[in-house]
Formats: C-alpha cells, sequence, structure tokens
C-alpha cells in the first residue's frame, strides 16, 4: 500500500494545465483526473457481494470504512483480469464516495495544457463517450481521459441506489 | 470582529433546553398552589430567550417572549390567577416559540400568521386577566431596540452624533467586566455596542468598567452578555441618565417594560449584583458548559472508527506473536495484553459518548399525555421509570415514534373513560406507565396501561376476516402477536373494538429494524403491557459468525433462535424444491444462505449442514449454513455510505483479520430466496457463473451480460415489497 503524494501539486500548476493519473487497462492508457485520488494500494482481501455485477468485485476495509471495489477491466471487457501482488485498486473520492477501481498498473502523473487534449471520436462501444472527457496527445501515447465521477456515478455501473428503489 | 453567527448555533440549543424545561414545569405546575421557585423557572426561560433573540435580532421570537413573559411576571407577582386554561395558552406559546426556533435555525422567517395569531391571544389574555395591553409595549420595545441598534451603528462611526441619536428613554449602566482578558474584552465590549452605544471605558484586566447608553433594562443586558460570559463576571449598575432626564424621570426605562408597578422589577434594576433569583438559571447556562461539552455525532463516530480499527490491529498484532511462538513471559506478550486491555476499554470509553438518559425519549410524553387525555376526556396519571437508563443516542431517536404510537393507542382504546372504569370498579384515573431497565446486554421499554386489555374474540375474528390463519385452540400469546400483521386493522371497524392494530405492523417494523423485538402481554380487564427489547446500541451488535463455503457472513444473535443438524426425516419436501424442516411442532422453510447468496463450494446436502432457526418479521425459518464459528460483538458498517443496499444484506463489518464480512438480514434474505425461485431460470444458471473474489488470479471478462438481469430482477421485486 503506498500513498501519491501529488494532490498538493496541483495548488501551484497553472490554472490551464490539469494534471492526470495515467494507469493501463490491457495496452491501453487511461487517465483519470488527479484530483479525484485518494491514494492507491494493493489489491487483498474484497469481501464478494452477492448478485452485483461481475465488474463489482465486492467490498474492502479501507481504514474502518467499507469501501466497493470495481474492475474496470472487466467493465470494459479489456484484459483478462489478473490477481496477483501487481494488481493496483485507486481509490477514488467521487461524489461523496469513496471507491476503488481495479486496474493493471499506474505508470505516471502527467501534466497536460489545454492543447494536448482532443475531443474523443464519434463511436465506442463498451465505453460510452458520455464517460470520456477527451484524448489526451503526447507524442507516441495516446491517454483516453475517463470522467470517472460521471462513469462510476453512472446507473450501469449499479454503485449508487437508483431513486424509486 | 466576532461574527455574531457563530453564538447561533450555541444559542439554539440553549433556547431549545430552555422550552422543554419551560414546558417541564408548566406540566409539573400545579394550578391552585403555584410553586414560586416553578414559576420564576418558566420566568427566567422566557426571559433568557427573549434577551438572546434581541441581540441576534430574531424578532418574531423576541416579541413572542416579551408578551409571554410579561404574563408570567404577573403571574409570578401573584397579579394573575393561575387556571388550567391558562396553562394550556402558554403550552401553546412554549409550541410556538419552538417552531419559531426552527425557523430561525434553518435561517427563515418565522410564519407571520402564526405570529400574529399568538400575539394576539396572549395579548387578549393580558387585557382579561391583568387589563393591560402588553402588546403596545411590545411595539415600543422592538421600534426602541431597533433605534438603538441604529444609533450603536451611528455611533460607532461619529461618536459626536450619536449623542443625538440615542432615543429619549434610555438609561445609561456601568458594565464591570472582571477577570476578562483583554482578547474577550473587545468582543464583549463590541457586543454591548450592539446593545446601546458605548460612552466611556477604562480600567484594567480585573476590572475594566464600560458606560453603556442603552433603553434596555439591566436584565436584558445581562441575559444577552450571559450567552458569551460567565454571570460572575460581569456587574452592571445604572447610572443617571443623560440628556432625557427631564422627559423620563425614572433612570430605568420602565416605561419601555411598563413595569413600573411591579416592586420586583424596582429592586431587580436597582441592585448592583445580579439578584438572587437570576442565579440559578445563569449558573445553567454557565456552569453546564464547563461541565460537558457539545460534539457533533460524526465526530464522536470517527473515533469509534478509529478505536474499532486500533482494537483489530491489536488482535492482528496478538496473533502474529503467537505465531511466532515466542515466550509467553516476554516483554512483548505483557506488553500486548497491557495494549489489548487498554484498547478495550477506550473502545467502552467511547462508545459510551454515544449514550443518552431515557429521559430525553420519556421526557416529551407528560405533554402528549395531558393533551390527549384532555381532549379523550379521560383521566390518566403518567408514571415513568427508568429515566437514567442510558440508550444509544441513535437510537432515542428512532425510539421515539414507535413508543408515541403505543401511548396513544394505550390512551386512545386501551384506558377506558372515567364511567367505564368505575363502573368496572377501577379508580377513574387511568394509569400509564413508561418505563426503562437495562437487561443484560439490551434495554427493556415498557408500555403499560391498567386499561380494559386487548379483546381475544374480536382480534380473532378480525383476523379471520383478513385471511389470517388462525385456530381457536392459539394461545393468548399468539393472540396479540396477530395485531401486528400489516394492514390488520386498517378497516374502520376494529377501532372501535381494540384499535390496537392500527399501524402496528409499522411499530413492529422499526423496532425489528433497529434490531430489537415487541412482546405484548394483555390481560382483559387488566390492561396490557408491551415489550419492546432493543439492542443498547446500533453501533455495535452481537453477532453469530456462519461460514458458507469459504465466505464468513455474520446472523444478528436477536434473531437466532436455536440451531440443529436437520435430520433426513424431518425434512419434507413441498411444491416441488420447497423443503421444510420439523422442529419439534412445527415446519419450518428450509432457505440455504448458499443459494440465496450464490455462495460457491457450499454444502449443498441438508443433512450435512447446520440449520439456524431464526426469526424474522413474524415468521421463522431455518437457514442453512455450513459451520457456525462463532459469537462475538461487532461493530456495525453501514453498506449505503459508499454502495448501495444490498439484497439480503443489513450492513457489513470488519472482522479481526481485517477482512470484510456481511451481516445478513434474515427477513430480506427470505424475499431474496423467494424472488430467485420464481425466477426459474436464474435459479438453474449454475453457481459458477459467479466466480468467487476469493480466489486469487480467477480469470473472468464477459460475464457482465448474465449478472446485469438478475441485479434488475432483484431491484424489481424489493420495490414491491418496500
Amino acid at each position: 500500500m503506498s500513498y501519491v503524494g501529488v494532490a498538493e501539486k496541483t495548488s501551484t500548476a497553472l490554472a490551464r494545465d490539469r494534471e492526470f493519473l495515467v494507469f493501463s487497462l490491457g495496452e491501453e492508457e487511461y487517465a483519470i483526473d488527479i484530483l479525484k485520488v485518494q491514494e492507491i494500494r494493493g489489491y487483498d482481501n474484497v469481501t464478494r457481494i452477492a448478485n452485483a455485477p461481475d465488474f463489482i468485485k465486492g467490498v474492502s476495509n479501507l481504514r474502518g470504512v467499507i469501501v466497493p471495489i470495481v474492475d474496470l477491466r472487466i467493465k470494459f471487457r479489456l484484459s483478462d483480469a489478473v490477481y496477483d501482488d501487481q494488481t493496483v485498486v485507486i481509490v477514488v473520492n467521487i461524489a461523496e464516495r469513496v471507491v476503488g477501481i481495479v486496474v493493471d498498473r499506474v505508470s505516471d502523473v502527467m501534466t497536460l495544457s489545454d492543447e494536448q487534449i482532443k475531443p474523443a471520436p464519434e463511436f465506442g462501444v463498451s465505453l460510452p463517450l458520455d464517460y470520456i472527457s477527451g484524448l489526451g496527445n503526447l507524442e507516441h501515447r495516446m491517454l483516453v481521459l475517463v470522467d470517472i465521477e460521471k462513469l462510476l456515478t453512472s446507473r450501469e455501473m449499479a454503485l449508487v441506489a437508483e431513486a424509486g428503489e | 470582529m466576532m461574527d455574531i453567527t457563530d453564538f447561533y448555533d450555541t444559542f439554539f440549543e440553549e433556547a431549545g433546553e430552555l422550552l422543554t424545561e419551560m414546558e417541564q414545569h408548566l406540566l409539573e405546575l400545579d394550578v391552585d398552589a403555584p410553586d414560586p421557585e416553578q414559576l420564576n423557572a418558566i420566568f427566567r426561560a422566557a426571559h433568557s430567550i427573549k434577551g438572546g433573540a434581541g441581540t441576534f435580532g430574531f424578532e418574531a421570537l423576541q416579541r413572542t417572549t416579551h408578551l409571554l413573559e410579561n404574563l408570567l411576571d404577573h403571574a409570578r407577582c401573584g397579579q394573575l390567577t393561575l387556571r388550567r386554561d391558562l396553562i394550556d395558552v402558554f403550552l401553546e406559546t412554549k409550541d410556538m416559540l419552538n417552531d419559531q426556533l426552527d425557523a430561525y435555525r434553518q435561517s427563515v422567517e418565522p410564519d407571520p400568521e402564526a405570529l400574529e395569531y399568538i400575539c394576539q391571544v396572549l395579548r387578549q389574555l393580558a387585557l382579561e386577566e391583568i387589563g393591560e395591553d402588553v402588546e403596545g409595549a411590545a411595539e415600543t420595545t422592538v421600534a426602541a431596540k431597533t433605534g438603538s441598534e441604529d444609533a450603536a451603528i451611528e455611533a460607532a462611526k461619529t461618536p459626536a452624533q450619536a449623542e443625538t441619536a440615542v432615543p429619549a428613554d434610555t438609561g445609561r449602566y456601568q458594565v464591570a467586566l472582571l477577570k476578562v482578558a483583554e482578547k474577550d474584552r473587545r468582543l464583549l465590549i463590541e457586543e454591548l455596542a450592539h446593545l446601546g452605544s458605548v460612552e466611556n471605558e477604562s480600567g484594567d484586566e480585573n476590572r475594566y468598567e464600560v458606560v453603556l447608553v442603552s433603553s434596555l433594562g439591566i436584565d436584558d443586558i445581562e441575559a444577552v452578555l450571559c450567552f458569551v460570559t460567565e454571570p460572575d463576571q460581569l456587574e452592571i449598575a445604572p447610572l443617571a441618565a443623560v440628556g432625557p432626564e427631564e422627559k423620563t424621570p425614572n433612570p430605568v426605562p420602565d416605561s419601555v417594560l411598563k413595569e413600573p408597578e411591579k416592586p420586583g422589577a424596582a429592586r431587580q434594576e436597582q441592585s448592583v449584583t445580579p439578584p438572587a433569583a437570576r442565579k440559578p438559571a445563569t449558573k445553567t447556562a454557565g456552569g453546564g458548559e464547563s461541565a460537558s461539552i457539545r460534539v457533533p455525532v460524526s465526530k464522536v463516530d470517527q473515533i469509534i472508527n478509529l478505536v474499532g480499527e486500533l482494537v483489530i490491529t491489536q488482535s492482528m498484532l496478538d496473533q502474529v506473536v503467537e505465531d511466532s511462538g515466542s515466550d509467553r513471559d516476554s516483554k512483548l506478550s505483557s506488553g500486548l495484553s497491557l495494549l489489548s486491555r487498554t484498547a478495550r476499554d477506550l473502545q467502552e470509553a467511547v462508545m459510551s459518548v454515544r449514550m443518552v438518559p431515557m429521559d430525553y425519549v420519556f421526557s416529551r410524553f407528560p405533554r402528549l399525555v395531558r393533551d390527549l387525555a384532555g381532549k379523550l376526556g379521560k383521566e390518566i396519571e403518567l408514571i415513568t421509570e427508568g429515566k437514567s437508563t442510558e440508550l444509544d443516542k441513535g437510537l432515542t431517536e428512532r425510539i421515539i415514534d414507535p413508543l408515541t404510537h403505543l401511548v396513544r393507542n394505550s390512551l386512545d382504546h386501551g384506558i377506558e373513560s372515567p364511567e367505564q372504569r368505575e363502573a368496572a370498579g377501577k379508580s377513574r384515573t387511568g394509569n400509564l406507565l413508561l418505563s426503562a431497565q437495562h437487561q443484560g446486554g439490551n434495554i427493556l421499554i415498557e408500555v403499560s396501561d391498567d386499561g380494559g386489555g386487548l379483546n381475544r374474540e374480536k382480534i380473532l375474528a378480525k383476523a379471520a376476516a383478513n385471511g389470517l390463519s388462525i385456530s381457536e385452540s392459539m394461545s393468548d400469546e399468539d393472540v396479540w402477536q396477530l395485531i401486528f400483521a400489516p394492514g390488520f386493522s386498517t378497516a374502520a371497524e376494529v377501532s372501535d373494538v381494540s384499535g390496537r392494530g392500527v399501524g402496528m405492523d409499522v411499530v413492529k417494523r422499526n423496532i425489528e429494524a433497529m434490531g430489537g423485538h415487541v412482546e405484548i402481554d394483555s390481560r382483559p380487564g387488566n390492561g396490557t403491557t408491551t415489550r419492546i427489547v432493543l439492542p443498547l446500541t446500533l453501533a455495535i451488535l452481537d453477532g453469530m459468525s456462519v461460514r458458507v463455503g469459504s465466505e464468513t457472513f455474520v446472523l444478528p444473535v436477536s434473531g437466532v433462535i436455536e440451531s440443529l443438524q436437520p435430520r433426513s426425516e424431518d425434512l419434507y419436501p413441498m411444491a416441488g424444491e420447497d423443503l421444510l424442516l420439523k422442529v419439534r411442532d412445527d415446519y419450518l422453510p428450509l432457505l440455504s444462505v448458499h443459494a440465496a447468496l450464490d455462495v460457491i463450494g457450499a454444502v449443498t446436502d441438508p443433512t450435512e449442514a447446520i440449520a439456524v432457526i431464526v426469526h424474522g418479521q413474524g415468521r421463522r425459518y431455518a437457514l442453512l449454513v455450513d459451520e457456525l464459528i462463532g459469537q462475538q460483538q461487532v461493530v456495525v458498517k453501514n453498506l449505503e455510505t459508499n454502495y448501495r443496499k444490498v439484497p439480503g444484506i443489513s450492513a457489513a463489518t470488519i472482522l479481526g483479520d481485517g477482512s470484510v464480512s456481511l451481516i445478513l438480514d434474515i427477513a430480506d434474505l427470505h424475499r431474496l430466496h423467494q424472488s430467485k425461485k420464481t425466477e426459474g431460470a436464474f435459479h438453474s444458471i449454475p453457481q459458477s457463473s459467479h466466480p468467487s473474489t476469493l480466489e486469487s488470479g480467477h480469470t473472468n471478462s464477459t460475464r457482465s451480460a448474465t449478472a446485469q438481469p438478475a441485479q434488475r430482477t432483484v431491484s424489481n421485486v424489493e420495490g414491491v415489497n418496500a
């Protein structure tokens, strides 16, 4: 379990630049707003929840707080979801909730300027366009910028009870 | 610069307490021979609230309390003879004050119509009883006050203008601040400037004197400051009035308060130190603060959380030391056992912070009983026992509604009218007993009356009409339980029979939701006792850990009756897949946890498994689990904080090894089981389609399609049942 002490940096960054945490799912690289990230830890001790969608792995104990764990690899049907010592859980803070997301690897923290962010193309099957805030353009790399808050609070993630239920 | 809004919360809390106190005294007051101490206490409460309301600019509150205070003052001096209907008016006013307080708390203006109404009532009362129009006086006060506030603002800008801006009917006071630190002194003086204009100030740490010109009386100044200072730090004495002496010969603003004829007032305003009568009130406000602090519940919860973590970490360390096989007498292990003891003591101490006395709940019933008895034309004496019994704060809030319901039922349908009682050879006055006591790890709350009791025949007849399964040979206890059936007496006929069924299902459901249960004991002609057994706290649960496959679940012990290993001759199939288990003379539906929650690798043969007999929502089931692990207290964690409601699960907890375990919701588990049965296609899906996360390295890539519909089905069923 390790902390990423990057949240402080943002305040000094230029207003136009935004910082992203870059992670990979299989061969693809994704990025989420660093301000949503609380911490990064290993995948351990997850208690299964019956009758939940398969990408919801269950709940885990984060220092006394019960946190749901979502596997984005299964959700995006991207790679084989392997759980080993290297498996990483990014703990994010969204809409006053704490959720852990399982990814293959966290690579680095990137600062992107507005010019480096391109609009997302008009397609997308497993990851609807609604949840992509843009594409990050870096010489030989392309980062898919995920609107993690929108994605995790969406109806299809089944993380948040729907009204009237 | 002090922000006055910082003190809003303190004021709201204290004013709320004063109102509660006022109501209590009003209810206890003997109208024929009123206790002067109680009258004083009621007066002081109104007075303190008025003072605070004035400072914070809550005009409606100030106006109402002013009218009330004047009436109370006359009552205190014996100029107003108390009667029951007057007390009713006072109680009504108190309710109105509560409403106004609530409105201000939510930063909205109180209902102007209600304000006009209550002012009218109080004014009318004053006119009729003492021939005095207090309303006019109140208007003057408000006007003068506003005037003087403006003056204070003016004064802050240009002291020269202030003199001319000071309203005619003002007094000059020497306000001495004793032993007030420099920093606080500035705040107090700023505060004084809100009340009038500060003319002169001098002195040192020990005694700092301020000359204040204000339209308010000493009492008001004191009442205002008592929210920010200790009473013994303040001395106020009137000085000769400035300029307008000719207009108002009397230096004290009697013309404003319209109380010149009152000897008590003159004494108070002229004395240098606060009169003795005021002391107890200021003491409670100031003294209470030094002995206790107000803390948001969320902070306490966070501490409880952390202490829970500490205890888990400690037991983890214990395990490590034990596994390492180090010497039992080593310093390490003795240190650990010390840590263990301290951690547990700490946990207990922190939990007790959440505890509040039952008085918090019981104190609202005298009023309810009084009002309802009056309305129903019944004579009722309410007795409360065990007011100091402590219970979790979270539970006290939630027990109020069910208890109110039970008390209402007792009054409405249980206790007979005085005539009926006399005819039955009982005293005219019915008794209603509310009691609370500790019983093991639980709290036992009883609502008991000496009324007519429940009518067995009529309940049975009604149950039959409702299509409930009954038999003439049922025990009384089982018959009384019938009134908890949903919709049992929503039909009109029952309300004049026993009527106790009105919403009793809701009462029962609420109590079961808190992990408790309800019992009824009733003897015809001798009354009814409703017994509520609740856990002491919502945060800790007596749990029974059970193993199913490789997963551990926790069952609330309160729902567990017994456990046994089913024998094949006691198993009876019914309607295909259903199995019933015969336990003594009962046939209980067998419900396997592994089927309901898709646990793989669990024991499927009932005769190899353990049947835990549980009850939930009035029914009993046999839950099939693999193994009973043991009983322990667990800290209850809400799943919905970060996730959502999970069918069949009520909450989660953290086990000694730091892993999360789910707490089974017995009644909901049954619903889940049923819904899975009706969804036959889903039921037949092999369990392997729901892989366990406990198996590390397990791969599954495209299962979301099968899991999704199941989720939806369950949700729908839940919606129907909710």
